[in-house]
């Protein structure tokens, strides 16, 4: 496949995890493949991610992506590096009062008739499974089949494997220009493919102008460690809503028990632009709602806090596929938050494209020029 | 001793001086690694100003408290990583 | 929260420079509060002893007690959130400053070189050493080696000795020459000069010159160490090395304030580049501790408009800055100091990351990515002037909070946060 002449079968610009997982599929089938990344491999949105692998229901296209992408990841789990820090603890999404607990069981429905194993708390077992939250929770879903990984070292791992296979890494390299055929360095150089997927992420449009994406950034706080505080990814079921609602700033609950033992505290949302500065309010709001959840997350130290800029597209929705003017120019970006759990399903699809092999779920919710809505 | 309080250490009685860190009171106790690394090996108090974090103990049922910074008062319960 | 505490001048830091900067900006009437973390008054070198403070700074707090000065102890600055706030932490939680005028004085810390088995328990700083026998550590009988470079080797080690310890060598990096040199400066400044000659009295005779450490060794705790010079191990309980100093930049890079060559810089009058900001002291340059006061009246007389008191200072900071720069190159780390860490020692303690795990990255920033280096509780605090000083690493923007803290230290008291699920 792919003419002699050009240098390279597939460029993928950004070296994200997304970016990393393309490169990994598409490897599978192609010799020449090109990553091409200004910064360390899955340095920029991914290192800021939480690594959470997680199917969600909140819409059919989300389902058929999360769901897809989290059976890809189990598949390679098993020959994953230790650094990649996979740990299968399963997600409880947490019911605060009896609305939310309503929304449960019609989630553990839908989980149970589309083959996900998913499971109804009663107040009693939900604190059974996690003993520090607020004695005031009335339920949740425990969903078992959700994991935890370490995304940095997961890209980097996606990247690794893609090299066996043939494919080559330009690290520290700026791209200026790229079309559906080309990519034009910073330094001038010019490099042919037959195919080029602009994975840059939230700055995809920068590369392809009209793309979109906007950033939106979202505080991240680690503690100090201490084993056994969460067991599962805990996620209030308010969270959908902050993460759907494109309003200017939203916070919800969301922790996660790291390898290590420490606690990763999240989660805000915000359009401010680029602006990477800590914003202490927005960080104090997020902790007030972490500690309605967990009380006793008040007393654990915090070590650090950082930023991360979610690509993000108007209808949560990312962007996969070719651009219908330019049919060798594919878009994988503009993942949200979901960016690590949905990389794989990403790079299997866009693999898809470029073999003209048939995708096991249907692409068109994900069309980078996405059709008018009826 | 010119001013003596109790503290217990790992659940051991003993007598300190008023003024006297936490640190301190454990390295004169014999204990020498006050924690465990991050892979299991010992370590002691470094820097004794606060910044290196390795003289961590849980004192009076706090986690993490720098030890070399915490003064023992009469009663002080502290507990190393061993 | 508590209520904010204001001040027309705060001063960060109660060591030589704070405590100076105290009484000359006092002198102009301004109301001036200094916050420092440790629970008595000195900073590191006049550190508190037994409980009690030093006997100078005992005096000098005596003075400023006078002059309305007010010094809150035992807290810890976090956060700058905003121009004219500093956010502190103390025992009972969370205190807001408020400023016209802010001096930092926040002094320095040691720099650590990692070599094998420089992680065992009882190998310590050596300030860091005599801290801790200031705090109530017992070092009568023990066998000490200290090791590194600059100093305060020699004043540690006169120190140890006074509290009956035995000190079985002084391994200094430098050479007899460079200190040779050193000690001929030394002529023109006669306070130095006696003083060193003191300290030399009983251990001048230990001193090893252009030597180091080469590896610590034990079972779980130090058992020996074994020096460049000297031909196989020297048993002893307690290793104190460290390579001098490095300045605490955390606050004046969260900040902003402009950083170069690893100082804060700062004008005639001690001014950083942000306005109302000053610096003195160790981040300046490290320089001790007259050059620290003499920086630290300048401040405090120039922050509170005194300024021919604050001119008629500059004479003696220049000699002080002589005499800084004269320390700097005599004490000035050989390269074999870069070699002293094996592939296998750990370089980042907090997340036991070795030498062999880093070599290999291009930056700060990926090998703190891939490895964790830097991402433990010290901040990077000791990993990371290590790492400036063996891979030329530069480090990155600091951020809030600057030391752990607890999550309810994070909250605000803001009545509009979301306090109810809704």
């Amino acid at each position: 496949m792919g003419a002699g002449n050009c240098d390279y079968d597939a460029i993928v610009v950004g070296g994200g995890i997304v970016g990393c997982a393309c490169a990994y599929y598409l490897s599978h089938s192609f010799k020449r493949v090109l990553v091409v990344e200004p910064g360390p491999v899955g340095g920029g949105s991914t290192a800021a991610g939480m690594g959470h692998i997680v199917v969600m229901d909140d819409s059919p296209a989300q389902f058929a992506l999360t769901h897809m992408s989290q059976q890809l990841w189990s598949g390679l789990f098993p020959q994953m590096s230790p650094g990649c820090e996979v740990r299968p603890t399963g997600t409880v999404w947490v019911a605060s009062d009896a609305e939310e607990f309503s929304h449960v069981e019609d989630k553990q429905r839908f989980y149970a008739e589309h083959g996900v194993e998913a499971e109804v708390l009663d107040a009693k077992s939900l604190h059974q499974a996690e003993p520090n939250l607020h004695a005031s929770m009335v339920g949740g879903l425990r969903v078992p089949g959700d994991s935890v990984i370490y995304p940095m070292t997961a890209a980097g791992w996606l990247l690794d494997e893609a090299k066996k296979n043939g494919a080559e890494l330009r690290q520290g390299k700026c791209v200026a220009r790229l079309d559906g055929r080309s990519v034009e360095l910073g330094d001038g150089t010019v490099l042919e493919a037959d195919f080029v997927v602009n994975a840059a992420g939230g700055h995809a449009p920068e590369l392809t102008p009209g793309l979109p994406i906007e950033p939106r950034k979202g505080h991240l706080v680690i503690t100090d460690r201490y084993p056994g505080f969460v067991h599962h990814q805990l996620i209030e079921l308010g969270y959908l809503k902050s993460a759907h609602e494109m309003s200017h700033e939203s916070v919800a609950f969301n922790a996660q028990p790291r390898a290590t033992g420490q606690v990763l505290l999240g989660s805000s949302r915000q359009f401010v632009g680029w602006d990477s500065k800590i914003d202490r309010r927005l960080v104090s709001k997020m902790i007030d709602r972490a500690a309605l959840y967990i009380p006793a997350i008040r007393d654990l130290h915090c070590i650090r806090i950082w930023i991360g800029f979610r690509a993000t597209t108007p209808d949560s929705l990312p962007l996969i596929g070719a651009m219908p003017e330019d049919p060798t120019l594919l878009i994988a970006a503009g993942h949200e938050g979901l960016g690590i759990s949905t990389s794989l399903a990403t790079g299997r699809l866009i693999a898809d494209i470029a073999t003209g092999a048939q995708s096991s779920i249907d692409p068109t919710p994900y069309a980078p020029v996405r059709k008018a809505h009826g | 001793m010119a001013n003596p309080i109790t503290i217990r250490i790992d659940g051991k009685a003993m007598l300190v001086n008023a003024g006297t860190s936490a640190a301190a009171a454990i390295l004169n106790s014999g204990v020498s690694g006050v924690r465990r690394s991050v892979s299991g090996e010992p370590r002691g108090p470094v820097c004794g100003m606060g910044v290196c974090y390795e003289c961590r103990a849980t004192i009076d049922g706090v986690l993490h408290q720098r030890s070399c910074m915490v003064t023992c008062t009469d009663g002080m319960e502290i507990s190393t990583d061993d | 929260m508590t209520e904010a505490t204001r001040f027309d001048v705060l001063i960060v830091g109660a060591g030589p420079a704070g405590l100076a900067a105290a009484s000359a900006a006092a002198a102009s009437g301004a109301s001036v509060g200094i916050v420092d973390e440790n629970g008595i008054p000195g900073g590191q070198i006049h550190r508190a002893s037994g409980g009690k403070a030093n006997p100078e700074v005992r005096v000098q707090l005596l003075e400023l007690g006078k002059k309305g000065v007010k010094i809150v102890c035992g807290t810890t600055v976090i956060d700058a959130p905003s121009a004219g706030v500093i956010v502190g932490l103390g025992q009972l939680g969370v205190t807001r400053f408020e400023y016209q005028k802010l001096i930092l004085a926040v002094g320095a810390r040691e720099l650590f070189l990692p070599f094998p088995g420089w992680t065992l328990p009882n190998v310590m700083g050596v300030g860091g050493l005599q801290a801790l026998v200031k705090a109530g550590l017992d070092v009568r009988g023990k066998k000490i080696v200290v090791a590194g470079s600059g100093p305060l080797l020699i004043a540690v080690g006169a120190y140890l000795k006074q509290h009956g310890a035995t000190v079985m060598a002084i391994a200094e990096q430098a050479s007899m020459s460079r200190l040779a040199k050193f000690t001929l400066t030394l002529a023109k400044y006669p306070s130095k000069l006696k003083q060193g000659a003191t300290l030399m009295c009983g251990i001048g005779r230990l001193i090893q010159h252009e030597a180091w450490v080469e590896h610590a060794d034990g079972i779980d705790k130090l058992e020996s160490v074994k020096l460049n010079k000297l031909p196989g191990r020297i048993q002893c309980d307690y290793l104190a090395c460290a390579f001098g100093f490095v300045p605490n930049l955390e606050l004046p890079s969260l900040l902003e304030c402009q950083i170069s060559n690893g100082l804060v810089k700062v004008d005639e009058w001690q001014t950083t580049s942000l306005e109302g900001v000053f610096c003195a002291g160790e981040p300046t340059g490290i320089g001790g501790i007259e050059l620290s006061a003499v920086e630290g009246k300048i401040a405090g007389f120039a922050a509170t408009g005194q300024i021919d008191r604050a001119r008629a200072l500059f004479g003696e900071r220049q000699r002080w800055r002589v005499f800084a720069q004269e320390l700097d190159k005599a004490f000035s780390h050989r390269k074999e100091l870069k070699s002293l860490a094996s592939p296998e020692t750990v370089v980042c303690r907090c997340e036991d990351v070795k030498a062999c795990d880093l070599s290999k990255w291009e930056s700060a920033r990926a090998a703190k990515l891939h490895t964790r280096c830097g991402m433990g509780p010290c901040q990077g605090r000791i990993c990371g002037p290590a790492t400036r000083f063996l891979y030329g690493w530069e480090h990155g923007a600091v951020r809030p909070p600057l030391v752990p803290t607890s999550l309810s230290g994070l909250e605000s008291d803001d009545p509009t946060s979301c306090n109810q699920i809704n």
